[in-house]
């Protein structure tokens, strides 16, 4: 169901003018930043369909830069986000997207740290009501709301990864409510994203880090 | 959740002989794991920053960001006192709350989506109205916002309600039907009329474009949401009397999915037609492309 609750049609609360241009751009930087891990040297922005014709009335690129400074829907700074992002020393680009796009709604956001060395590239849409949907994170096309407790594996593909991770969360009573992955290739580069019902612990998280074939891992909870 | 349309919703109430609202807690409570109490005051907290944003809006001068729209919501109130209004005392009261809500929203203020902050106004104009009118306490209304969740969730899922996706009538069209089906539920109708309640509305509002001038949720947006609160009173009325929605509810809601596929990008909140491309509609554009 792309609308999985009650609280996902009465909420969020958040501050105007748009649930879907203002609160869900929001919801996307943010969770652009929780995965990114640190605030963003440079963010590179580009809107598509509604999101580029409508910005700036609606402070898209406001919210979206509020999001990627931390803030929540209803954060009372989020007007003057860009102010905020000045003072946090993160440039920001906003400009028009080219080609076809996944939904009326989609922002690209493109991050680098300061030292240059750190680049996140991930794609979100804004489904309503400020619901979102992130469709691309670097290149693997996934699906994942932001409404649970998400973990995002960067792991190689092979037979078995999806398994092993799926028992640890068994384990630890964990239940995966919704779930994707994509990959390069066969044998290369792959990545999974497991929306729980539940919060993961530390332990948890480090045990799977340190399985074969497991790259990297971030735990995403808003 | 343990309902897809609204026909199965309204069953599982009968069959439990529950109202739509306490339904929905419990199957929230089953959904996200949480227990009843934590729950029920996180929709109260909700209901509650709702009757902050009609207080706000009533009582201060509202100015938009772009400086187009607000103040209606006064206008509304000193008129309202001044002479009996067209409307009568309660409609008006509902519509002068549905124009605070909505001038706050676009004032960037704090107000709560329902299910979007383009009709923002119309849920919390229908209710607090109703509240102040017949005494319900707190707890009754946020069983009724519980009851409206359950309508947008089936609405949410088998259609649309966003304007890009499906114009207007995604939206207020959308917050009318859950308004209405909602006030049915509080009032002590049976769930089927609470149903009938959604369909008789939603099928007021199919066509509904969403074309806001310059792209602001301003105009038409303002006023739609207090037209919507009277619109929601009247079918919950209707339905009350026992008016039926002939064509069923689930099938309107199909309808609306059909129409809102077939609007033109033009008319889905792009601002490209409509309102917005309007001669003045394209004067306001440009005004405020200068001043920025």
């Amino acid at each position: 169901m792309r609308f999985r609750d009650v609280f996902s049609i009465i909420g969020p609360a958040m501050v105007g003018p748009s649930s879907s241009h203002t609160a869900g751009a929001a919801r996307i930087g943010r969770v652009a930043r929780l995965m990114f891990g640190e605030c963003p040297g440079s963010a590179d922005i580009q809107l598509y369909g509604s999101f580029a014709a409508t910005y700036r009335g609606h402070g898209t690129d406001t919210a979206l830069v509020g999001g990627l400074l931390d803030m929540t829907t209803d954060d009372p700074r989020l007007p003057d986000a860009f102010a905020h992002a000045e003072a946090a020393g993160m440039t920001v680009s906003i400009r028009p997207g080219k080609g076809l796009y996944p939904h009326p709604n989609t922002a690209e956001l493109t991050l680098v740290n300061a030292a240059g060395d750190h680049t996140l590239r991930l794609t979100g849409t804004s489904i309503g009501g400020g619901n979102i949907e992130i469709v691309r994170i670097n290149g693997f096309s996934l699906k994942l709301t932001a409404a649970y407790p998400t973990l995002i594996i960067r792991h190689y593909d092979e037979p078995g990864v999806v398994a092993i991770v799926s028992a640890l969360l068994v384990d630890s009573g964990i239940n995966i409510a919704r779930m994707a992955v994509d990959r390069q290739s066969r044998r290369g580069e792959a990545m999974m994203v497991m929306e729980c019902d539940a919060m993961l612990d530390r332990v948890l998280t480090d045990r799977i880090s340190q399985l074969p074939g497991v790259q990297e891992i971030s735990l995403l909870a808003m | 959740m343990n309902f897809r349309t609204l026909k199965e919703l309204a069953g599982l109430a009968e069959a439990r002989s529950s109202t739509l609202g306490e339904l929905m807690l419990g199957e929230q409570c089953q959904e996200s794991g949480e227990d009843r109490d934590s729950v029920f005051r996180q929709m109260l907290e909700y209901y509650l920053i709702m009757k902050t944003a009609v207080e706000q809006g009533i009582r201060t001068d509202t100015v938009s960001k772009s400086g187009l729209t607000g103040g209606d919501a006064r206008r509304m109130s000193a008129y309202r006192e001044q002479s009996p209004s067209l409307l009568g005392e309660h409609a008006s009261l509902a519509m002068t709350y549905a124009l605070a809500v909505s001038e706050v929203n676009a004032s960037m203020g704090r107000i709560i989506a329902t299910p979007t902050a383009g009709s923002c106004g119309i849920i919390p104009g229908v209710l607090i109205s109703s509240q102040e009118r017949f005494g319900w306490s707190d707890d009754q209304m946020v069983y009724g916002l519980f009851a409206a969740g359950a309508i947008g969730y089936v609405i949410a899922n088998n259609s649309f309600i966003s304007g890009a996706e499906g114009g207007c009538q995604a939206e207020v069209g959308s917050a009318i039907g859950m308004a209405a089906g909602a006030l049915v539920d509080i009032r002590g109708g049976t769930p089927a009329q609470a149903i009938h309640a959604v369909g008789l509305a939603l099928k007021n509002t199919l066509g509904l474009i969403c074309d806001p001038v310059a792209g602001l949720v301003e105009i038409p947006c303002i006023v739609r949401n207090g037209f919507g609160a009277i619109t929601a009173l009247g079918a919950a009325d209707m339905a009350l009397a026992g008016v039926r929605s002939v064509i069923p509810s689930d099938e309107v809601v199909q309808v609306m999915l059909e129409v809102g596929s077939a609007m033109p990008e033009s008319l889905r909140e792009t601002a490209g037609g409509g309102l917005a491309q309007t001669p003045t509609g394209r004067r306001i554009t440009r005004d405020l492309q200068q001043q920025s």
